[in-house]
């Protein structure tokens, strides 16, 4: 993890519009199912990388974007982002100095309670999805987190 | 590792409202957004304008698809180009053989229905839609095109592609429309057996090859094979065009229904356009049977049938 800094706001929107395409580019049949929710490993590196205050504000337009994009439900993105940056936000001191593999058990945590609001939420509107091929992507996401991590380590440190 | 010091002095999570109070300001704003989508009763013009603002994200995903897709075309060579012109010939004789056939029965079917004071129901009109190269959901049969509501585009209109039903439009953005396939798992549509005219539903698995008929009757009239076809009840899809084909059936004695597995006629996963179509899809009520016979007598051929 790069040493905090406080990022442009182009730089914020260029790399969530980044996640933003990288979950609708079409994939193989195969692979589709394990593809990472690439929009949440954005919002929680924001979190834990940048020093501005605003990861929830960036996370909940980085929802709403992903809810228009791929027309779900309004706003179900937008809440389960917005509950998880705030748990990176509490502990983002803590998870910043954890080891890359602990980050990853930390991020996938994460993005298993980010699944699990979905799915909670695509149950209460009446279109439960209750196979276990949605959890996939949550493993493999994780399984990125190290990978992102220094991706963007380096996007973002470039002036 | 060293202890982190941030350079920046200024507190972090201390200027304005607390982390707390703007996550549940947040999550209240979210679920009254879901509320009021999901009640949809102001969200249309909302979701149009977000459709419209998704459009440049989507054009920019499928820019390099569909500009694939044009270098293909261009660089074509003439021996494929002429093996597909042959082809296509053959195709267009084949075609032009039965649609002879073609016309005299619609017209036979138009007077009788005449006769009945049914309307005929068929496709009056279409405009071609390309499917974009977006991936929406991997869990959900869903494709987006590009024809909105610009091009007259409406929702719970019917999609068709070449060889059956495709699906029916569930959203409408400016340029752009979302549809959900008949395989998707929150869709079904009303069917019958065309051998027999068992009339039921077609309900989507989530697999782009197959669809159930889980509410036929265990001595339904149903074998492999048989053509499904759309019964027109519901006012959405118009009826007599082919859905599916039955591929296997299982009768459990147990149950009381048949397990009744079919596989879509359209090309669900590997259609690059499909057809949005505008058809009379009036319910004809019993009471104007009679106001249309005189109708129906002023043709010559269907006097006989409308006298009687």
């Amino acid at each position: 993890m790069p040493r905090p800094r406080r990022y442009s706001w182009l730089r914020i929107l260029l790399l969530v519009l980044a996640a933003l395409v990288a979950t609708v580019v079409p994939l193989p049949d195969l692979l589709e199912p394990a593809r990472p929710n690439f929009v949440a490993l954005t919002v929680l590196w924001l979190c834990l990388a940048s020093l501005r205050a605003t990861g929830l504000a960036v996370a909940w337009g980085a929802g709403l974007a992903e809810d228009a994009l791929h027309g779900m439900l309004l706003g179900q993105h937008a809440l389960a982002l917005v509950v998880i940056a705030y748990i990176a936000l509490k502990l983002r001191f803590r998870i910043r100095v954890f080891p890359a593999l602990h980050q990853s058990t930390v991020v996938l945590g994460l993005l298993a309670l980010h699944e699990f609001i979905l799915f909670w939420i695509d149950g209460l509107s009446g279109h439960a999805l209750t196979g276990w091929s949605r959890w996939l992507g949550v493993v493999v996401g994780a399984a990125c987190w190290p990978l992102v991590s220094a991706l963007y380590g380096r996007l973002a440190l470039r002036p | 590792m060293p202890p982190i010091q941030d350079q920046d002095s200024r507190p972090l999570l201390l200027r304005g409202p607390s982390l707390g109070l703007r996550l549940a300001v947040f999550a209240l704003l979210s679920v009254v957004l879901m509320v009021a989508d999901q009640r949809q009763q102001y969200m249309p013009v909302v979701r149009s304008a977000l459709a419209a603002a998704a459009y440049p994200l989507v054009w920019l995903v499928d820019a390099p698809f569909a500009a694939f897709a044009t270098a293909r075309e261009a660089l074509r060579t003439r021996a494929a180009l002429e093996a597909e012109n042959a082809r296509l010939e053959a195709d267009n004789l084949a075609l032009s053989l039965k649609l002879m056939r073609f016309y005299a029965l619609e017209k036979e079917n138009t007077r009788l229905r005449a006769a009945r004071a049914g309307s005929a129901r068929v496709a009056e009109r279409f405009v071609v839609a390309e499917i974009l190269s977006v991936d929406l959901d991997p869990f959900r049969q869903r494709v987006l095109v590009d024809k909105g509501s610009s091009d007259g585009v409406h929702v719970a209109q019917a999609a068709l592609d070449a060889r059956g039903i495709f699906g029916q439009v569930t959203r409408v953005g400016p340029v752009t429309a979302e549809i959900i396939m008949i395989s998707d798992p929150d869709h079904s549509i009303p069917v019958q057996v065309n051998r027999t005219g068992v009339r039921t539903i077609a309900v989507g698995t989530g697999r782009p090859a197959e669809l159930r008929l889980p509410y036929l009757p265990r001595n339904a009239d149903v074998e492999a094979g048989d053509l499904i076809v759309t019964s027109g009840l519901g006012g959405v899809f118009p009826p007599g065009y082919p859905v599916a084909t039955v591929a296997r059936i299982r009768r459990d004695p147990a149950e009381p229904l048949l397990a009744v597995d079919a596989v879509p006629t359209a090309e669900l996963d590997r259609d690059p356009e499909i057809l949005l179509v505008w058809f009379d899809n009036r319910i004809v009520e019993p009471a104007q049977e009679a106001a249309a016979v005189p109708a129906a007598a002023a043709e010559p051929p269907a006097a006989p049938v409308g006298g009687d």
